[in-house]
């Protein structure tokens, strides 16, 4: 019965991670991602010197051993990596391809100077103009 | 005529391109062909039959390639309506005229190609089952009833083009177009359209297993 109290805190924490990761980017979740490493590294820092740490929460939430517990941790973090990684890379991709878009607009009214016309102003907002 | 731009998204077509580019001017002055970095010769293809080729630098996708056909069809003052049409010769001038008209008969800003209203348009079996459920998705997340979402053929009023913006790069464009028509308060319609499936687009066209990209990038965005 003890087991059901780690699935479901493992259930609450990766769904946490993934609607914090989803909802809000920016300044405060780039702070709290920057205080999660730190208390994980000052964490590691313990659970070095202390190794039964890791038992004794185990224990605690009802898995046997500490060496699960370390690696039911892990998935978190892994799991929280990919799906900051991939937004950050969507983030990056809208950039470059604005900037890509840009390039080859300019290029294009260089080109064909007849049909294109002021390509200017249509680029500032990003729904052109009416 | 003159107030239709039509934008193409080209990559790597240069077998079909001009044929396809000549075929349109023969009834619409203005093409635009946004080669999405091809490796072949296919913008030079495109010029040479006379469209306006706008080069992106790199390769960036097919969705971000008709957001910068609609930009620089917004170039042109006298742009009423943009034709989004594929590269690689499925679809037909024929049906464009006949959707332009329906637009202006019944006053719709958006008309889409749908290849389920009639029997023209022969496509596997498997094929038809995934653009269903295609279907079946956009019309349960947007407020749009449509018979078939994924269709690269679609009739686009100026004022509707202005109020687009495509991010989504990739495959997951023509729900995200979807989706955003469906958010704006305009009037829209469908018209059959006959999508000719050669050997030739048959070697080049999207596989299955993209239907599951495409789920993935509109969950994640």
């Amino acid at each position: 019965m003890k087991i059901v109290l780690i699935q479901i805190l493992l259930i609450v924490v990766v769904i946490a991670v993934v609607a914090r990761l989803f909802r809000s980017r920016g300044a405060r979740a780039q702070a709290i991602r920057r205080l999660g490493l730190l208390l994980f590294a000052a964490f590691a820092v313990v659970s070095i010197l202390f190794p039964s740490v890791w038992n004794r929460i185990a224990q605690l939430v009802g898995v046997g051993r500490g060496t699960d517990m370390v690696l039911y941790a892990l998935v978190v973090a892994f799991l929280s990596f990919t799906v900051t990684t991939y937004l950050r890379f969507r983030d990056l991709e809208t950039r470059y391809t604005k900037l890509a878009r840009r390039l080859a607009l300019d290029e294009a009214a260089v080109q064909y100077p007849a049909s294109g016309g002021d390509l200017g102003d249509v680029l500032d907002e990003p729904g052109g103009r009416d | 005529m003159q107030d239709t731009w039509f934008v193409i998204p080209l990559f790597n077509e240069e077998q079909v391109i001009a044929d396809v580019v000549r075929d349109v001017r023969r009834t619409f002055p203005h093409v635009v062909c946004v080669d999405d970095g091809s490796s072949d010769g296919s913008a030079a293809a495109a010029d040479a039959a006379g469209a306006v080729v706008v080069r992106h630098p790199v390769n960036l996708g097919q969705g971000a390639a008709l957001q910068t056909g609609f930009e620089y069809a917004l170039s042109d003052p006298g742009m009423r309506w943009v034709v989004t049409f594929d590269a690689d010769g499925q679809h037909q001038v024929s049906d464009v005229l006949e959707m332009l008209e329906k637009a202006r008969a019944e006053n719709l800003d958006v008309v889409f190609g749908s290849r389920f209203l009639d029997q023209r348009t022969k496509a596997g079996a498997l094929k038809k089952l995934v653009l269903r459920m295609a279907v079946a998705y956009t019309n349960l997340t947007t407020k749009t009833r449509l018979t078939d979402a994924h269709n690269g053929l679609r009739v686009i009023n100026r004022d509707v083009v202005s109020r687009l913006s495509i991010t989504q790069n990739r495959m997951a464009h023509a729900s995200e177009l979807v989706a955003q028509i469906g958010a704006l308060d305009i009037r829209y319609g469908e018209s059959p359209v006959h999508v000719l499936y050669t050997d030739y687009s048959r070697s080049k066209g999207q596989s299955l297993w993209n239907a599951v990209n495409i789920l993935v990038e509109l969950i994640l965005r």
